[in-house]
């Protein structure tokens, strides 16, 4: 019975089946497996390499891994390619296993990173002054919690993304207290219920997401980064602190497993020219985020309408 | 009854009794006054074993080798052997036969169509339980067609299947070998009782380093969770088989085999169930963690879902997971309830033939009706702007009372309590809980005790482990408190047993995400939306075993103390209560265990305790800190199942005493 469902199926699938034309043949039947972590705008991105990949008739797999944990499967080739690691977040650990050299740093994505504290805006009213951080010395209270109160209370990311929010608060002698929430999804949760009391809130958000594309508000303005603000205790404001200042901005990187280079290089240069504007990523994140589309149909319509784009970037592919 | 206390040597008792509460209250004022430097251990005494743990697997996943091989390429063939029963499962239920991606996708053969599926599991449940579950499967399947869940849902249900598998047959295995060899047994219930408690992500990452990313990682660290029920019930249902029936085998001339095959395990089968059924729920209830680590499903949409805040699509999600989870256990229930009682030939040839039919038929017909491959997506229901809707508007005209209750429980109670562990010199404490193994269980408990609280003080984590102790005290307090008078209470009506049971199995197997973040919307991040969590979820145990312990006191003994004319309240206190005690404490026992094993979800609001120390580790990529905090989370686990479980001793003394 088994076997003969089998073949009807094989059967009819045969006859609905178009024959694609494949002129490109890829250097290996291997299997390219794209890192993807759970933040919108890299599902979205990766589904797009994905697209172009599997085009050219490489063998693609997509693997849900951590952030932070993706390391040493990279190190051993278990991912191979991953189109999104924050300089804000990511920078000490990617650059330590970039000396193992195990790994390739295949440039930069394109959008700009940034994360710092974050106010609604109608705690505008309530501490003016702001977006200036000088502000916050006096309006503390505007900010308070009963837990807190006098001192303002700070919503931090979760203790593993870092951020020195601490030693910002005791460098910048601002009254806060920080409070770390335990993941990001929790950490908006607080968000959106305060949004909707208008209620007071400052927090740790970062860009590019939806957060704020649909909550209207301001950074804070902090004495801007520099490489010697974390480094050394003379450099701004307090001269015996370091962080003093506020978070780094930066790039954006794709990665690669640094064998993979002599198993796929047409793949490898396709990854390397494969970019993407900063507000061009926000709108399809703005797609799948706030107006609910699901990330295949938002990243293939992207494709569909962008294939003079990417098939210059598969240049080794085209003949 | 009044002489119900007296014990043959009361007087020596008492005193020693006496001299041991004596001590502890001096202990205590200690506590209060002794300087705060005592609070942790002395720098010198911490042992560097984060950074041995880690070195050890590091070269364990990397450099060891039996033979020649190395250890990482053969659990790298383990996972490619789990790998394909999963991806076959996929292909059938969920993905059909793709060929090619991108601009050149070709489907060549599609999914078995959920019509189909739907129609055979009901046919299923019709033939082994009757019309009631061939309903629920009914409905379970329309509900995951109609929200567009099926094709997650079956994605989830190939990777989960394997492990349910496994873990039964593995179970069963090291069950049986306890069984038969008292040395076993006591090494199997140590490992076991590790494996329970040791949280997930602690052994996350390794598993990843062994077994790479996807969905057989997630098999084999959902194997390691859900396997000690199944080992547990093994050897207590192999335990309970009377001894007539082993001396019948025998003088029938069964060899050893036989005897396990033919009378044992058949006579063990009702018990087994119960096993069975715990596999199933922790199975499911790793479906979130799994998909973290690239399982995908049901999970992943929860995770994706939550993480714009969409609280609604979420709960459905969750929802389906339970949906997956009670047809999965109430099939497999049904289907040990007729082995045990021996009726067979449900299943008919003509029913296999018929089964065929339901799945050829509509699977074939999808080629020209694609809604019966894929339901379209705008048929699909939602109910998610509603509960969206909800949380708002409770966020909206409730948050002030329900902040005013968060502030005055956090001023009032749980400030002051963890500042009190945290503060407490840390030798005292030990001293303290080891006092408490002496007077409840002797000296071995004692040393025991005062071992895994040693080890505890000694990895450095003493502070995080306090922090720990407080948030699982005041949880299980909570649950037991609302949870046990309220098994106690629904027990003695049996129509609230059915709607109970599915409201248990719920809080068990309902994603805790899909809740806890909608808590902290009303709670904030910290450690009261930690409790909340930990309250909910650790009370399905505590309202089990309280029902299972009043239902199983012998009706002699009720009879009894009604014709002897107890009041109702005298028939509760002095024949119930006592006869169901042993029950009760092991649901105390499991309501702990719970807990426990929820403080690494609680980190997920921003906690400051081990279960935050072993997700950021996780998070950070460090093998070394993960297991070793999720190992101080054991040795709490243990600590108080040695006190629970003397305590439980004592108790069933003195009852048997009383009856003497």
């Amino acid at each position: 019975m088994k076997k003969l469902m089998t073949s009807a199926m094989l059967a009819l699938g045969l006859m609905t089946s178009a024959t694609p034309s494949m002129a490109f043949e890829p250097e290996s039947t291997q299997t390219i497996k794209l890192m993807v972590a759970d933040w919108s705008s890299m599902l979205i991105d990766t589904e797009i390499l994905n697209i172009i990949l599997s085009t050219y008739g490489y063998n693609v797999e997509t693997v849900v891994a951590d952030d932070s944990a993706r390391y040493p499967g990279f190190e051993t080739g278990d991912l191979t390619i991953a189109l999104e690691t924050w300089q804000t977040t990511q920078d000490k650990a990617f650059n330590a296993s970039l000396a193992t050299g195990k790994i390739l740093d295949m440039g930069e994505l394109g959008p700009h990173a940034k994360e710092e504290w974050w106010y609604p805006s109608y705690m505008e009213e309530k501490c003016p002054g702001l977006p200036d951080w000088k502000a916050l010395k006096n309006c503390a209270e505007a900010f308070s919690s009963p837990e807190t109160a006098p001192k303002g209370r700070y919503l931090g990311a979760p203790v593993s993304w870092g951020g020195f929010d601490e030693e910002r608060v005791k460098a910048l002698d601002l009254p806060f207290e920080v409070v770390h929430a335990g993941t990001e999804a929790a950490m908006f949760a607080e968000l959106q219920s305060a949004y909707e009391r208008k209620a007071p809130i400052i927090l740790w958000v970062y860009q590019p997401h939806w957060v704020p594309s649909v909550f209207s508000g301001s950074f804070v303005k902090f004495p801007p980064y520099e490489e010697a603000c974390y480094a050394d205790p003379a450099w701004g404001e307090n001269k015996s602190a370091t962080h003093d200042c506020g978070k780094p901005e930066g790039w954006i990187k794709k990665m690669a497993w640094a064998e993979g280079e002599k198993v796929w290089p047409c793949a490898y240069d396709i990854v390397r020219k494969f970019t993407m504007d900063g507000k061009e990523l926000g709108d399809l994140v703005h797609e799948v985020d706030v107006k609910g589309r699901p990330v295949n149909e938002v990243a293939m319509e992207w494709a569909k309408n962008n294939e003079s784009k990417w098939r210059s970037w598969a240049a080794c592919a085209a003949n | 009854m009044a002489n119900i206390l007296a014990q043959p040597d009361g007087m020596t008792a008492r005193h020693g009794g006496r001299a041991l509460a004596v001590l502890a209250a001096a202990l205590v004022a200690v506590i209060f006054l002794a300087p705060a430097s005592w609070s942790r251990p002395p720098d010198w005494a911490i042992i560097p074993l984060t950074g041995w743990v880690g070195g050890a697997f590091n070269w364990l996943a990397r450099e060891a080798g039996i033979g020649g091989v190395q250890v990482a390429d053969i659990t790298r063939m383990l996972a490619a052997a789990a790998q394909m029963p999963i991806n076959w499962l996929k292909i059938l239920l969920a993905d059909g036969w793709v060929k090619g991606a991108g601009f050149n996708k070709t489907q060549l053969a599609p999914p078995l169509s959920w019509l189909g599926v739907i129609a055979v599991t009901a046919l299923i449940g019709w033939r082994q339980s009757g019309r009631g579950l061939a309903i629920i499967t009914l409905f379970a399947g329309a509900y995951l067609v109609f929200f567009g869940l099926w094709a997650s849902a079956m994605t989830t249900l190939a990777s989960v299947m394997p492990c349910v598998v496994t873990a039964l047959g593995l179970g069963l295995a090291a069950g049986i070998w306890a069984y038969r060899s008292p040395g076993a047994e006591a090494v199997l219930r140590a490992l076991m009782n590790v494996m329970q408690t040791v949280p997930i992500f602690s052994y996350l990452l390794p598993t990843l380093l062994f077994f790479g990313y996807g969905p057989s990682a997630a098999l084999f660290a959902t194997v390691v969770y859900a396997l000690p029920p199944m080992v547990h019930a093994t050897v207590l249902a192999l335990r309970s088989v009377p001894t007539e029936t082993l001396e019948l085998a025998k003088m029938t001339g069964c060899s050893r085999a036989q005897t396990l095959w033919k009378v044992e395990l058949p006579v063990a089968v009702p018990k087994l169930a119960i096993g069975l059924n715990q596999v199933v729920m922790m199975t499911l209830n790793m479906v979130i963690i799994a998909s973290m680590i690239g399982a995908g499903g049901l999970g992943y949409d929860v995770l994706r879902a939550l993480r714009r805040l969409d609280f609604g699509t979420g709960f459905e999600a969750g929802m389906g997971i339970v949906a997956l989870a009670v047809v999965l256990d109430r099939l497999t229930q049904a289907a040990a309830r007729n082995q045990s009682i021996g009726r067979h030939g449900l299943w008919k040839r003509r029913d296999t033939l018929i089964a065929a039919l339901l799945l050829i038929v509509p699977t074939a017909l999808s080629y020209a009706v694609p809604a019966l491959a894929i339901w379209p997506e705008n048929w699909t229901l939602t109910t998610a702007p509603f509960w969206n809707g909800v949380v708002t508007f409770i966020n909206q005209n409730f948050y002030d009372p329900l902040d005013a209750l968060r502030t005055a429980m956090l001023l009032g109670v749980m400030n002051p309590l963890r500042n009190l562990l945290t503060g407490a010199p840390w030798a005292l404490v030990l001293l303290l809980l080891a006092l408490a193994g002496y007077a409840l269980g002797g000296r071995r408990a004692a040393v025991t005790v005062a071992l895994l609280m040693l080890f505890v003080a000694v990895t450095g984590y003493w502070e995080a482990a306090m922090s720990s102790i407080y948030l699982t005290a005041l949880a299980v307090a909570f649950a037991l408190a609302v949870g046990l008078p309220f098994g106690i209470w629904a027990a003695s009506r049996p129509k609230l047993h059915e709607p109970v049971q599915l409201a248990l199995d719920t809080l068990q197997t309902l994603p805790t995400l899909v809740y806890l973040l909608p808590a902290v919307m009303l709670f904030r991040n910290g450690d009261f939306s930690a409790l909340v969590a930990i309250v909910f979820y650790a009370i399905a145990p505590a309202i089990r075993y309280g029902m299972a312990g009043m239902a199983h006191v012998p009706s002699e003994r009720v009879e009894a103390a009604a014709m002897s004319g107890c009041t109702p309240w005298q028939t509760f206190r002095f024949v119930r209560l006592p006869a169901a005690l042993p029950t009760l404490i092991l649901g105390i026992n499991q309501t702990v265990m719970m807990a426990l094993s929820m403080l690494v979800i609680a980190a997920l609001v921003g906690t400051r305790e081990l279960g935050q120390e072993v997700y950021t580790s996780l998070a950070r990529g460090e093998t070394g800190p993960g297991i070793v905090a999720g190992l101080c989370v054991a040795a709490i686990a243990l600590v108080a199942d040695i006190l629970l479980k003397s305590g439980a001793a004592r108790a069933a003394r003195h009852e048997g005493e009383a009856h003497a």
